[in-house]
């Protein structure tokens, strides 16, 4: 018989001396070849942004290798070593913002904690262009909500907890209810 | 209780009598045995109100990265992380205590290696954090944050205080019961979860809606840590055991359907 997966709790106001570690929003050096920004503001159901959260990044690199190296947590000792994880806390704004580089595939994943928030939410933040099976079949306005937008330095995703133009949030088949 | 030790409910903020008739509502709706999981949408806890998504969450198949997860190790954290009672000078003032357990998987097996994060009050009820306004005091010899790996059997291990209870603003007179905050990782990022442990017997447990959002009896009692005797080190520290049990995973359920 399968256990119960434990309940997951809200991560609550004060995780902001534990979760985040240095440079954790740098997955590359900013200002190296091929960085970006992917940035955004998270907002609740009246629109309102959301100065507790911190979302969790995770993605392959540029060439599409979901790459399996460790030392996310001490990127400020050793060189650069792109490890595909990282963690951005919101600021009093709700912004955001990741440095890191477009990957070789056709989504970021992406986790959202924040007080308030129950339990961890899971999204997808789609690449301007791509194109699949999961999103066709969402409804244009529910799609949008998935799909990254341009600006200067590179890509936008607003996050939108709650509302009119709320995420799209995701479930996989072994989560229970 | 005394008008002054009693003072008339602040602006906007409910009685703690009002917050336990609306958890215990829920409580008799609920049909048991339907959920594991808190709920997101809990109007008891009011800071959820307009943080939590009103549409169901859309069905997908793990692909890609989602199938695995972010790998940590001896670059990532030094050992001495795991013991919350020697990161100052001076060691924390409460009672010490060893916290372990095992993480595993929805399958029952070991996730070995894997980063284990917490975080908590000191024995006052307070963090370290700016924004916590509680009239506790701070503890020179106490941060409240630790990090592990767990070994190959999937066991984590630390050393810490038993923290505090500590008051919030959900309603008027609310208290947290004691916690410690936990951030796990499984063998896929699908697998990601934070979550709080609880102390056996807590006085509090009825009156949190945070521990009430989880409206399974049974569920809720598995955030419970247990009491171990044998772990309890003479002269030294109390132990309490708690086990995690991740969603998942997928990848077995995928190479199965592939045969
Ligand atoms: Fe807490």
């Amino acid at each position: 018989m399968s256990p119960v997966p434990t309940a997951g709790q809200t991560v609550g106001p004060f995780f902001g001396y534990a979760l985040p570690f240095p440079h954790d929003s740098e997955l590359v050096v900013p200002g190296s070849a091929g960085a970006i920004t992917l940035s955004g503001v998270v907002r609740d159901g009246r629109g309102e942004p959301v100065p507790d959260a911190i979302l969790e990044l995770w993605q392959p690199d540029a060439d599409g290798n979901v790459v399996r190296r460790e030392g996310s947590l001490r990127r400020a000792n050793a060189p650069a070593v792109f490890t595909g994880f990282g963690r951005a806390s919101t600021d009093a704004d709700g912004h955001y913002c990741f440095t890191t580089v477009v990957p070789g595939a056709s989504f970021f994943s992406v986790t959202v904690f924040a007080r308030g928030l129950l339990n961890r939410l899971f999204t997808r933040a789609y690449l301007p262009e791509a194109a699949d099976a999961f999103l066709e079949q969402l409804e244009p306005a529910r799609r949008s909500t998935l799909v990254t937008a341009r600006d200067e330095t590179g890509l936008v995703f607003d996050i939108h907890l709650q509302g009119e133009r709320e995420t799209v949030f995701l479930t996989y088949p072994r989560l229970e209810p | 209780m005394t008008a002054a030790a009693s003072p008339e409910p602040g602006p906007g903020l409910d009685s703690q009598d009002r917050i336990t008739e609306e958890i215990e509502s829920i409580a008799r709706d609920y049909v048991a045995g339907t959920e594991s999981q808190p709920r997101l949408d809990y109007p008891p806890y009011r800071s959820s109100l307009l943080r939590h998504p009103t549409k169901a969450p859309e069905p997908v198949d793990p692909e890609g990265v989602e199938l695995v997860a972010p790998v940590f190790g001896e670059l990532d954290l030094d050992a001495s992380e795991a013991d919350l009672t020697l990161q100052h000078d001076r060691e924390p003032i409460g009672e010490r205590m060893i916290l372990t357990g095992r993480v595993v998987d929805g399958d029952g097996r070991p996730v070995r290696r894997q980063l284990v994060e917490i975080w908590q009050a000191n024995a006052a009820g307070r963090y370290i954090h700016e924004r916590d306004q509680h009239p506790a005091p701070l503890d020179p010899g106490f941060t409240g944050m630790g990090r592990c790996l767990t070994d190959e059997e999937g066991r984590y291990r630390f050393t810490t205080i038993r923290p505090g209870p500590y008051p919030w603003r959900n309603h008027r007179n609310a208290w947290r019961p004691a916690h410690i905050h936990f951030s796990l990782f499984g063998t896929e990022f699908t697998q990601r979860m934070v979550t709080q442990m609880y102390f056996p017997g807590d006085p509090l447990f009825p009156l949190d809606p945070i521990f009430r959002s989880v409206v399974d009896p049974a569920a809720r009692a598995r955030l419970i840590a247990a009491y171990d005797h044998d772990l309890t080190t003479p002269e030294w520290a109390t132990g309490y055991r708690w086990d995690i049990v991740l969603t998942g995973p997928h990848r077995t359920l995928i190479e199965a359907g592939d045969r």
